[in-house]
C-alpha cells in the first residue's frame, strides 16, 4: 500500500519509507496509542493521514463523538490508533467527554499524542496538562503549523516541550508534514529512549498529603488500577461518578471493559466510518 | 482488607483539612502556567491576517445581517441545485427507461412469464431507475456545496446566529449545532447530541431533530418544488419560486424545532437553559479532492445506496399489491381507497400516505413510491421528463397546488425514518422516548395538512 504524502522531501526522509496504512486490518497489534485533543485541531485528519481510513473530517467543532479505531505500522512494529472525541476537559460530564476520559484513564494506551492547535495553544494546553496528571505516555503534536505561519505566529516547540516535560513535535497533518518525526518520537517514549517527566499540579502541603494517604488504599482496593493518583484527587474533589464508580465496583469492570472492549466495537466504528 | 468505604472516609476526612476552594486553586494555577508556557514559546511577528477572520464574522454572525445573509446562502445553494438538477435528471430517466424498455422486450422475445417481466422489470427494476433519476443530479450539486461551506468553517457560524433563539426556548444552545448536523441527516445530529450534557436539554434535542429536512428529504422537496410551485409562476421566475419555496420549508422546520422545544421545557422536560461556550473555529481554505471524497462518496453514494436498497424491495412489494386483484381491484388499491379520506382530510390522498406507510424505512423513496403506485395502479405512460410528471400527477390524479405544498409540509412533519427513530432508541435507551419522537412530528404533521387543507377549501381555493 502507498501512502498519500507528498512526496519531494519526503522521499529522503526514511520515517516515510516505514509508515505503512493499514486501515482496519486491526486484527493483530502491537501497540495502542490514543489520539485526544480540543475540538477542532485536525485529530481526525491526522488520523486518517496515518490509517489510511476515510473518517469524516470537517471544520466543526465536536464532530467525533465516539471513539472510532484504525491501524498502521511504522518501523515494523504495528499500532492500534483511537480516535477520541475532542474535549476541552477532562474534568466535565458530557458523554463525548467521558468516552475520551475513560479511554485515557483506563484503555491504558501505550502513548497518548495531544493534538493541539499551534494557533490557540494556550486553551490547549490546559488539556494537554490534564492529560500529563494521568498517564507519562503523552507526545505533544503541534497541529495547523501551516496556519500558525500563516498568521505570523513563531511556535517553539522545544519550548513547549521543555515546560511541559513531555515532547512537542510541529505538525500540518492536513500536508503530511513531521508525521515521520511524530512517529518516531513516539516509538521513542514508548520504547522508553526518551523519558518523559510531566509537570505535574503540585498544589498545597496538605494537598500532597492527603493525595499520598489515598493513592495505596485505591491501590490495594483495586489492584492493578493505572493512574491511581488521579482517581485520588478526583476524591478529594468529591466526583460523584467516581466515588459511585468505587462503591458499586464498576470501576474494576471499567478497566477490564475498557482493556478487552477495542477490536469488535471498535471495526464496526472504523467501517461505518461516520458518526 | 481496605473496602471501597474505607478509602470514601478517608477521603471525606482529608478533604477536611484542604481549604474549601482548593478545586479552584488546581483550575486556576493550570490556567495561569498554560499560559506562562504560551508565552514562552509562541511570539507575534506582528503583520496576521487574523484580522481578515474576524471582520468577516462580524459581517456574518453580526446580529442584524446573520440570520438573513444565512438565508440567503441557503436560497442560493438551493437555487444552483435546482437550476442545475433539472437536465441531467430528465437524461438519466430517459437513458434508464429506454433500458426498461429494452430489457422487458428481450424478456418477451424469450417467452419468460408475464409475472417475472413485471415484477423484475416494471417493479424493482423501475423502483430502482427513479430513485436514481430523482436523486442522484440534486444530490451531485447540492452535497458538494453543503460539503464546502462545512470545510469552509460556516456551519458553527450558523450555529452560533441561531443559539440565542435556543436559549430562549429553554433548550441548550448547542443544540442549534445538532440542528445543523440534522440537515446532513438526523440519525447524525440525534448522536451528535452528546455533546450536550444537561440529559434535559439533550432529549429536547433529541425529541426535535426530525424536524429539519435531512439529505434524504431534500431531494423531494426540490422536486416538488421545481414540479409544481414552480409551473404556478411564469418560466422567469420559476427556479426562484422552487428555491424560494424549500427556503420556506426550511425556516418553517426550524421554527418548529423551536415551537417544539419550548413546548417541550415548559411541560414534560421543564427546567432552566445551561450556559456554555461556542467556539467559532478559524476559516479554512477547504482540500478540494477532500470535498469531492466526502460529498461524493460518502454522502451521495451512501445516501443514493441506501435508498436503492430500500428501493428495490419497496418496488416488488408496489409490483404484487399493484397486480395481485381482489374483487377486481388491486391490493394498493384497496389500501389506497382505505386511507383515502384521511389523505383527502390532510389534503392529500391515499396513494400518497400509503407510500409513506412503504417508505418508512428511507424518506428517499418517498415519491418514487408514490409514482409507482400511480402508475401501478393507473395508466402505464412513459416518464421521462418533468413536464410527463406533472401531467401524471395533475391531469390522471387530481393533484392541485393544494395536494403539492401540504406534500411538502408532510415531507417535513412525519415521523423520522426507521434509522433515525432505532438511533433515538439507542441513545436514549427508552421505548417511551423513541416512540414520543414519532408520533410528535407525526401528530404535527397531521394537525398542520389538516388546517392548511381546511383553511384552502375554506376560502375556496380549492
Amino acid at each position: 500500500m502507498s501512502t498519500n504524502f507528498p512526496t519531494e522531501h519526503c522521499e529522503t526522509c526514511p520515517a516515510f519509507t516505514q509508515l505503512e496504512q493499514m486501515g482496519i486490518d486491526l486484527e493483530k497489534f502491537d501497540r495502542v496509542i490514543a489520539l485526544a485533543g480540543n475540538p477542532n485541531t485536525g485529530k481526525s485528519t491526522l488520523f486518517n493521514a496515518l490509517t489510511g481510513l476515510k473518517q469524516h473530517t470537517g471544520n466543526w467543532p465536536g464532530k467525533t463523538v465516539t471513539r472510532a479505531e484504525g491501524a498502521f505500522e511504522f518501523n515494523k512494529v504495528r499500532y492500534k490508533l483511537v480516535d477520541l472525541p475532542g474535549t476541552y476537559s477532562l474534568l466535565s460530564a458530557s458523554q463525548d467527554e467521558e468516552v475520551a476520559r475513560d479511554f485515557i484513564l483506563f484503555g491504558q494506551p501505550d502513548c497518548t499524542i495531544v493534538v493541539t492547535d499551534a494557533t490557540a495553544l494556550e486553551r490547549n494546553l490546559n488539556l494537554v496538562m490534564q492529560v500529563t496528571e494521568i498517564t507519562d505516555k503523552v507526545v505533544v503534536a503541534v497541529n495547523l503549523m501551516d496556519e500558525a505561519r500563516r498568521k505570523g505566529l513563531d511556535v517553539d516547540t522545544r519550548s513547549l516541550a521543555r515546560d511541559l516535560g513531555v515532547p512537542a513535535i510541529p505538525i500540518v497533518a492536513r500536508s503530511g508534514e513531521g508525521i515521520g518525526q511524530l512517529l518516531s518520537t513516539i516509538a521513542d517514549v514508548i520504547d522508553g529512549n526518551i523519558k518523559t517527566k510531566p509537570r505535574r499540579v503540585e498544589g498545597t502541603p496538605e494537598f500532597q498529603h492527603a493525595v499520598n494517604e489515598l493513592v495505596p488504599m485505591i491501590e490495594a482496593a483495586a489492584p492493578g488500577i493505572p493512574n491511581a493518583r488521579w482517581l485520588a484527587i478526583r476524591l478529594l474533589d468529591g466526583d460523584a461518578t467516581v466515588e459511585a464508580a468505587l462503591r458499586d465496583g464498576t470501576l474494576n469492570e471499567l478497566v477490564n471493559r475498557q482493556q478487552r472492549a477495542g477490536v469488535e466495537f471498535s471495526k464496526k466504528m472504523a467501517v461505518d466510518g461516520r458518526q | 482488607m481496605t473496602t471501597t468505604n474505607d478509602i470514601l472516609h478517608k477521603a471525606a476526612e482529608l478533604r477536611g483539612t484542604l481549604s474549601s476552594g482548593f478545586r479552584d486553586e488546581i483550575v486556576k494555577s493550570l490556567y495561569s502556567e498554560a499560559e506562562a508556557i504560551k508565552k514562552r514559546a509562541v511570539h507575534s511577528k506582528g503583520k496576521t491576517d487574523y484580522d481578515l477572520d474576524q471582520r468577516i464574522d462580524r459581517i456574518l454572525t453580526s446580529p442584524i445581517l446573520g440570520l438573513p445573509l444565512m438565508l440567503v446562502i441557503l436560497a442560493i445553494v438551493i437555487w444552483i441545485t435546482v437550476v442545475g438538477a433539472n437536465v441531467p435528471s430528465n437524461m438519466i430517466a430517459t437513458a434508464l427507461f429506454w433500458v426498461e424498455e429494452q430489457g422487458a422486450s428481450i424478456f418477451n422475445a424469450v417467452g419468460a412469464p408475464w409475472w417475472l417481466t413485471g415484477f423484475l422489470w416494471h417493479g424493482v427494476y423501475r423502483g430502482l431507475a427513479w430513485v436514481i433519476a430523482v436523486m442522484l443530479p440534486p444530490m451531485a450539486i447540492f452535497f458538494p456545496i453543503f460539503t464546502f461551506l462545512e470545510d469552509l468553517g460556516y456551519l458553527p457560524r450558523v450555529a452560533f446566529n441561531m443559539d440565542f433563539l435556543f436559549k430562549k426556548a429553554g433548550a441548550h444552545g448547542k443544540q442549534s449545532l445538532t440542528m445543523a448536523m440534522g440537515f446532513g441527516c438526523n440519525a447524525a445530529g440525534v448522536v451528535a447530541t452528546r455533546i450536550i450534557d444537561s440529559p434535559r436539554e439533550r432529549l429536547i434535542a433529541i425529541l426535535t431533530n426530525n424536524f429539519v429536512p435531512c439529505n434524504g428529504r431534500f431531494p423531494t422537496l426540490i422536486m416538488l418544488g421545481t414540479v409544481f410551485v414552480a409551473a404556478a409562476f411564469p418560466p422567469v421566475y420559476a427556479s426562484i419560486a422552487a428555491a424560494g419555496s424549500v427556503v420556506a420549508v426550511v425556516v418553517l422546520g426550524i421554527f418548529f424545532t423551536l415551537t417544539v422545544s419550548w413546548a417541550l421545557s415548559k411541560t414534560i422536560l421543564k427546567g432552566e437553559a445551561s450556559a456554555f461556550t461556542l467556539e467559532l473555529p478559524p476559516y479554512r481554505k477547504p482540500n478540494f479532492l477532500q470535498i469531492l471524497y466526502t460529498s461524493l462518496i460518502d454522502r451521495t453514494l451512501f445516501v443514493l445506496w441506501r435508498a436503492i436498497q430500500t428501493a428495490a424491495p419497496a418496488g416488488a412489494v408496489i409490483w404484487i399489491l399493484a397486480n395481485i386483484n381482489l374483487h377486481g381491484v388491486s391490493l394498493a388499491q384497496h389500501v389506497a381507497n382505505f386511507l383515502d379520506p384521511l389523505g383527502v382530510l390532510m389534503g392529500l390522498d391515499g396513494v400518497i400516505l400509503l407510500a409513506y406507510l412503504i417508505a418508512i424505512p428511507a424518506n428517499e423513496i418517498v415519491v418514487p413510491t408514490m409514482l409507482m403506485v400511480y402508475m401501478g395502479t393507473g395508466m402505464m405512460i412513459e416518464l421521462d421528463s418533468m413536464d410527463a410528471l406533472r401531467t401524471l400527477l395533475v391531469d390522471q390524479n387530481g393533484w392541485t397546488m393544494l395536494t403539492a405544498v401540504n406534500l411538502m409540509l408532510f415531507a417535513l412533519l412525519h415521523n423520522p425514518c426507521a434509522t433515525t427513530i432505532i438511533t433515538i432508541f439507542k441513545e436514549t435507551n427508552s421505548r417511551k422516548w423513541a416512540t414520543l419522537s414519532a408520533l410528535i412530528p407525526l401528530g404535527l404533521g397531521f394537525v398542520v395538512t389538516i388546517a392548511t387543507a381546511s383553511i384552502a377549501r375554506l376560502m375556496g381555493w380549492v
